[in-house]
């Protein structure tokens, strides 16, 4: 059966009605008669996982775990599991994610179809960089598995290809091994843009782990400060005497946001209120502690559906990456921008990525990213992401698509130089456009019209 | 004590979520149904997941003449059986059954005849080993004939009437009958039906069946409002019930 419903992604913007289905037996996870898109947990924040009545397929019950090998850590599965999923499994026998985005509520083949990246870019590339090999199936209902060494091409425009060459069915993976399921963290209170800057790219203050914290309300002088938080795996002799089993976590009880935040409430009175107390408390925090892993790599997650708290007009995460020649000068027009327009935006994140991967639409690039929520509280919002837009393109630089829902067709192509390699990998496996979202559309990804 | 346990029509989303709970129990499982490869990337997961022995075959509910054998097959793999579970079931087309008794007589093989024939090979052998349990799930549909279901329903609840009857017979063994009736379920039979309120996830009704095992009750409405509501359903007199649209 299928219904018609209005749906929207984690930035609850935009809304859209679709045809959803969900299958729950995997020879039944096969493209739609109609034009149709994959969608895994629905935790990107735009429209990539939307399809305005057209088809979505939802890949949530097609979630086994079909092997593993406890000596190299190689592990099979659907598509549809999620990384809180396996970490729950895993965990516990000393395997963790090689590569983690920032929340765990994210479905596998979500997380390669946006190639996302984690703390630890600069040091292990994107989440591609852990697949072994990956299956999809194809407009023609054709089954190819194609992985880097097999049917690269194929591979490296599924990775970060946005479900657009294919349904991703099932994938392998390494994982990384662990002694204990947490994390040796430290932070430091970085005064100013310069000085965040030097801590995210001297080898002094680097871990496994580094991203920093940043404010994005505070002018002047102090414009750009940070909370520079850096961390790695601890072994067992790290851990307190008071921890018994090294490999359990204790159990996060998660609270629920269960109603939208007014309009009004978060202004840029409380957020810079609320980022002043936060950068106080965390730059309190002096020398290593031990935090376990879901405290240090998923700290959203402990208050479900917190992207209620931008009431229910929903919010955009711009998410930019800047290439290092111009990093600097790039952060500091934004952060212009952003500290003159008294946007509210907490939770801004700064981090140093490192090399480009051979994804042809991945997002990371050598250099710095930046990540902001901007509440959608008005029709300014979009001329002002634009001006953004203008900053990261004279830069060099690019978005995040996973997180976008308004970014313009010429921006696009000029910040995704590699983009027409994409569409002849694309044409060569979906000449029809069977597969398709309104991400795509608003793109013009497919490349004609 | 955690002995192995038969899933019969073990594909279905409550099925899987009632043998993914035995299975973190400690439970080894037999999962029988007809779509082969389901059923190797079910027992798969599970054994990766809760690292139990999990093995599958082909069972199909409706071909009596051949449940004898496959029960004999079952018991000779996994050792013996602590436990049955009932998970098939055909939800099947009213409309086309009240025109053509061929999809009606597939509604009642499957959900009730087909029921009494692998349950009474398997309450055969329970009550000669003087423990075990049985778990038959049925639904709430059975409770009371309504006009857009009553194949179904009459077919579920001529299902539950079975189950009092073993649970009678069986109870001087020591043998376990537990009657599950689920209310409605996200799964991939009610996914787009107009109309459903209250309604549970797979992973919570799989859960409550596993734990029926440590309660007493023998008929479990799962969630457990549901008694509740059938209670009032049954409740509205026959001259009155015959004139509502249901």
């Amino acid at each position: 059966m299928n219904k018609r419903e209005i749906i929207t992604s984690w930035g609850r913007y935009p809304r859209s009605a679709c045809l959803l289905t969900r299958p729950e037996r995997y020879a039944m996870l096969i493209p739609s008669d109609d034009i149709c898109i994959a969608r895994g947990q629905g935790r990107s924040y735009g429209d990539c996982a939307l399809n305005t009545e057209h088809s979505v397929i939802l890949t949530e019950r097609v979630n086994r775990l079909l092997s593993f090998d406890d000596k190299r850590g190689i592990l099979r599965a659907e598509a549809g599991v999620t990384l809180a999923e396996l970490l729950e499994v895993f965990v516990p026998r000393g395997w963790f994610l090689q590569v983690t985005p920032g929340t765990k509520h994210v479905s596998l083949g979500g997380c390669i179809a946006a190639d996302v990246h984690g703390k630890n870019h600069h040091h292990d590339g994107t989440f591609s960089s852990s697949l072994l090999e990956i299956e999809l199936v194809l407009a023609d209902g054709s089954y190819r598995r194609c992985s880097p060494a097999k049917d690269p091409e194929l591979f490296w425009a599924t990775v970060g290809g946005m479900g657009l060459t294919g349904i991703i069915t099932e994938a392998t993976l390494k994982l990384r091994p662990v002694e204990t399921a947490y994390i040796v963290a430290r932070h430091y209170g970085a005064r100013d843009l310069d000085e965040t800057i030097r801590f995210l790219d001297e080898a002094h203050w680097d871990d496994k782990y580094t991203v920093a914290w940043i404010d994005c309300l505070v002018k002047g002088g102090q414009m750009g400060r940070s909370i520079v938080m850096a961390g790695h795996h601890a072994i067992p002799e790290d851990l307190p005497t008071t921890v018994r089993s090294p490999l359990i976590a204790e159990k996060r009880g998660e609270r629920n946001l269960h109603f939208d935040l007014p309009k009004g409430i978060l202004n840029s009175w409380t957020v810079k209120a609320f980022n002043n107390i936060y950068y106080r408390l965390q730059s309190s925090k002096k020398g290593a502690f031990i935090t376990d892993y879901d405290h240090f790599f998923y700290p959203l997650d402990g208050i479900g559906n917190w992207n209620r708290m931008y009431g229910k007009s929903g919010f955009i995460q711009y998410q930019c990456v800047i290439p290092l020649a111009h990093s600097l000068q790039g952060l500091k027009l934004l952060l212009e921008e952003l500290t003159g327009s008294r946007r509210p935006s907490f939770l801004a994140v700064l981090k140093r990525m490192g090399k480009e991967g051979p994804g042809l639409l991945s997002f990371p690039d050598e250099g710095y990213t930046l990540a902001i929520d901007i509440p959608l509280t008005d029709p300014e919002v979009f001329p002002f992401l634009d001006r953004l837009d203008d900053i990261v393109l004279k830069h060099g630089g690019r978005i995040y698509l996973a997180k976008d829902a308004r970014l313009r067709e010429e921006t696009f192509r000029a910040m995704y130089p590699r983009l027409s390699e994409w569409q002849k990998q694309k044409n060569a496996v979906d000449p029809d456009s069977r597969f398709a979202s309104d991400m795509s559309r608003r793109l013009g990804m497919a490349g004609f019209p | 004590m955690s002995g192995p346990v038969l899933i019969l029509g073990a594909v279905s989303a409550i099925a899987r979520a009632t043998a993914s709970a035995l299975a973190a129990k400690g439970h080894s499982l037999y999962l029988a149904g007809r779509d082969m490869d389901e059923l190797s990337r079910l027992a798969l997961d599970i054994k990766i997941r809760y690292g139990v022995n999990v093995r599958f075959g082909y069972f199909d509910g409706g071909e009596y003449g051949s449940h004898g054998k496959f029960q004999q097959d079952v018991l000779a793999q996994m050792g013996g059986l602590e436990g049955v579970v009932a998970a098939f079931g055909y939800l099947g087309d009213q409309q086309a059954a009240v025109r053509d008794f061929g999809e009606g007589e597939k509604i009642i093989r499957i959900n009730f005849t087909g029921v009494c024939s692998i349950l009474s090979h398997c309450a055969n052998y329970l009550e000669t080993e003087k423990k075990g349990f049985i778990i038959g799930i049925t639904s709430v549909a059975g409770d009371r004939g309504r006009q857009s279901n009553y194949f179904y329903g009459a077919a579920k609840g001529g299902m539950s009437l079975f189950m009092q009857g073993l649970r009678n017979r069986l109870f001087p063994t020591g043998v376990r009958v537990i009657t599950i009736k689920p209310g409605f379920v996200d799964t991939s039979m009610t996914f787009g039906m107009q109309g459903l309120f209250l309604v549970a996830s797979p992973r919570y009704v799989g859960e409550r069946i596993a734990r029926s095992l440590e309660r007493r009750k023998d008929i479990v409405y799962i969630p457990w409002f549901w008694q509740y509501i059938m209670w009032i359903i049954r409740m509205i007199p026959e001259p009155l019930f015959k004139r509502l649209k249901l």
